[in-house]
């Protein structure tokens, strides 16, 4: 069988999901039986402007300026996947989202913000720019879904099942104690799930860094935060604006 | 095409973390372009952190970027902690130099292994190197994972880690519920180091018979780097500024913009720093000469038989002083391991804040000194943020190695196609890490 041509690309975005491409270890090697990496700059040389099988793309659309190039990559790609949050869902980019841009460009660049490289826009996902066939979500992402999409994606699979339940049923599987029984708040009950749900584990609250579980009860998520989390009003208003800006109803 | 007439243009150099470019353009032997510029999208942190509570800042700041996310965690920590009156447990500290050692040994063994091994050996990518170099690359991966597994039982993962927040740890190292797992967690640990020590000299000896190929050029500069007198430079100190003659100014924290300097290139849209010099070179060649008496002894072992000898100018070396502070992170990991379990663990809560105001914290992450800056209201919500990246502070360096380089070049009669690599090559030694860039321009405090 010949290889799949794999290509990785990236946008705005920290590049630690490509990072942790490199976290696999021998089942990298593995992969490298399957597939033919023909472009991923962060770690080659070579670049192609040829078919690709499947092209990985990694960071938020957030700015117009990026638009043809992902417009190139869907062209020569029969198979595009997002991966990781920014990608995914804007990601952490998009907490600028419910800022005004004019203020926070001069707060962060002063007389210089209107130079035209420092142009911005909303941080969106790779799908308000452009068709994505299967998305790998998380902060990082999870390296277990990734190997789950990748291998069935290899098997010519079409439906990818991933979970569509919230991050407080993988807490109940792991068994750790809720967050709001450690006087602590959590974003789980309205975060979709397929990390583990490593956070809650590790002593700190989801912050729903995969996004929402569809139809997520917004107003109820803001209320247990307030009266059970012990947030005040505006803190647990403004809380799902850090990983989910673009899923609230004001996005 | 000769050296007296070239035109270089690397659009997006590759095997770097985050976008940059080089453009040269030589007529007649003269030099009438050579620059170093930096396209990467702006992310805006700073305003994104300002009205977040403590608790979720340095979970923000760490996603500045995904290679040195412990290191960013840390520097946000600490800053967090000296604006909040927080001063943390001696476990905390020695857990926390023990992560820090992890992601040093992390990340360089990406850049030594994966992004510089191949231009020593002849190869566009790792990948050529899986087929030619079998043996060579499964041990470079089982490196990789290693310092990721070391990364991640401390910090809960090596890629923004969760169980550091300020004030301390949030859960035990590894997946344990009490200090006797933890013990046996930390345990397993340095056996783990331990064991990678032999597959460490083995990539000593792959180094040792390809270093002829890194290439001759040296320039002095000022080498600026984290001093501590608790061991060499890494997770805490105060600000060093080493000049080639010799001579150091030591500089407290609190006052890192004074080193920094940041000014607006007119060649470059990259904000640029300056201190003593036109420019400074941060990163592990500026941590080894300004820190070499306090390398681990086996490290200072790998760096004589590589013929490293501190002050070195040439800032090629700075992949072979990555390599070196790797055996040395080694070393000391099962040195603070040690210790951690002289001290018996306990089962800690991070410590609250005493108060609210500004601070400061410093940090050495793989490729610089790195600074963060948070001021907060008396609800504990952040109300200004600042973040100093190394790769910034290295753009102005880079520059001037390209102003020193390529009239060398031209005068050596190399070929435009020797010269793109070695100016490549050049930006890679530096493992700039570009997407880190959270800004260029002046940053003001608003009251």
């Amino acid at each position: 069988m010949a290889k799949v041509k794999c290509a990785w690309f990236d946008f705005t975005c920290c590049e630690g999901c490509q990072i942790e491409m490199t976290n696999f270890g021998a089942p990298f090697l593995q992969l490298l039986d399957h597939v033919e990496v023909v472009e991923f700059r962060e770690v080659m040389k070579e670049t192609t402007d040829g078919p690709i099988d499947v092209a990985f793309i990694e960071g938020s659309f957030s700015r117009e300026a990026d638009r043809a190039r992902l417009e190139s990559i869907r062209e020569r790609s029969s198979l595009v996947v997002a991966f990781g949050s920014c990608a995914t869902s804007g990601g952490i980019n998009a907490l600028k989202n419910h800022m005004d841009e004019a203020e926070y460009k001069e707060y962060v660049y002063g007389a210089d913000s209107a130079m035209p490289h420092l142009d911005t826009q909303k941080a969106r996902p790779i799908s308000a720019a452009i068709k994505v066939d299967y998305e790998i979500k998380g902060c990082p992402m999870s390296r277990d879904e990734f190997i789950r999409v990748v291998t069935q994606l290899l098997h010519g699979t079409d439906k990818v099942y991933l979970p569509s339940y919230p991050v407080c049923v993988e807490c109940k599987l792991r068994e750790t104690v809720c967050r709001y029984d450690e006087q602590d708040h959590c974003m789980g009950p309205i975060a979709i799930a397929g990390c583990g749900a490593p956070c809650p584990a590790h002593g700190i609250p989801c912050e729903a860094c995969r996004g929402m579980v569809a139809d997520a009860n917004q107003e109820a998520m803001t209320k247990v935060l307030k009266e059970k989390g012990g947030l005040s009003e505006q803190w647990a208003e403004k809380k799902s604006q850090m990983f989910t800006a673009n899923f609230r109803s004001d996005a | 095409m000769t050296a007296q007439n070239a035109s270089i243009k690397v659009h997006h150099v590759t095997r770097v973390e985050g976008h940059g470019n080089i453009v040269v353009d030589i007529k007649n032997g003269k030099v009438e372009t050579c620059e170093w510029r930096v396209p990467e999208a702006p992310r805006f942190f700073e305003a994104m952190v300002r009205g977040r509570h403590y608790s979720e800042v340095a979970r923000i700041t760490s996603r500045i970027c995904g290679i040195c996310a412990v290191g960013h965690t840390l520097a946000s920590c600490k800053a967090s902690e000296n604006a909040l009156g927080m001063r943390v447990s001696k476990q905390t500290d020695r857990l926390r130099r023990l992560l820090k050692h992890g992601e040093n040994f992390d990340s360089h063994i990406v850049h030594v292994l994966f992004l510089v091994a191949p231009d020593l050996l002849g190869a566009p990518s790792v990948f050529p190197l899986v087929a030619t170099h079998p043996d060579v690359v499964k041990k470079a991966v089982l490196l990789k994972k290693l310092g990721c597994d070391w990364a991640s039982l401390v910090g809960g993962r090596s890629t923004h880690p969760t169980k550091v927040v300020p004030g301390g740890f949030a859960a035990l190292p590894g997946n344990a519920y009490n200090p006797r797992m933890a013990t046996e967690e930390l345990k397993a640990l340095k056996q783990m180091i331990l064991d990678a020590v032999p597959m460490a000299t083995d990539m000593y000896n792959v180094l040792l018979s390809v270093a002829g190929n890194i290439p001759n050029f040296t320039r002095e500069t000022e080498y600026v780097a984290l001093v501590d007198d608790a061991e060499y430079g890494l997770y805490d100190g105060k600000i060093g500024c080493l000049m080639p003659d010799g001579s150091r100014e030591i500089v407290d924290v609190a006052d890192y913009r004074s080193v920094t300097n940041e000014w607006v290139s007119p060649l470059s849209t990259a904000k640029h720093a300056k201190h003593n010099m036109a420019s400074y070179m941060a990163g592990a060649l500026a941590r080894i000469n300004n820190n070499y008496d306090q390398l681990h002894p086996e490290a200072k072992k790998v760096a004589e038989g590589l013929g490293f000898k501190a002050p070195c100018f040439n800032p090629y070396f700075n992949s072979v002083a990555q390599f070196i502070e790797v055996v040395h992170s080694a070393y000391m990991g099962v040195g603070y391991i040690d210790e951690l379990l002289d001290m018996g663990l306990q089962d800690e809560k991070p410590v609250e804040p005493t108060k609210f105001g500004k601070g400061f914290g410093a940090t050495e992450v793989p490729r610089g000194i790195l600074f963060h800056e948070y001021e907060y209201d008396t609800d504990g919500f952040c109300t200004a943020g600042n973040c100093i990246i190394p790769t910034n502070q290295n753009h102005a360096n880079i520059q001037e190695d390209m102003n020193k380089l390529v009239p060398e070049m031209i005068s050596a009669d190399k070929s435009e196609q020797e010269m793109e690599l070695t100016l490549e090559m050049l930006v890679r030694a530096y493992d700039p890490c570009i997407s880190c860039s959270t800004h260029y321009l002046d940053v003001t405090f608003k009251k």
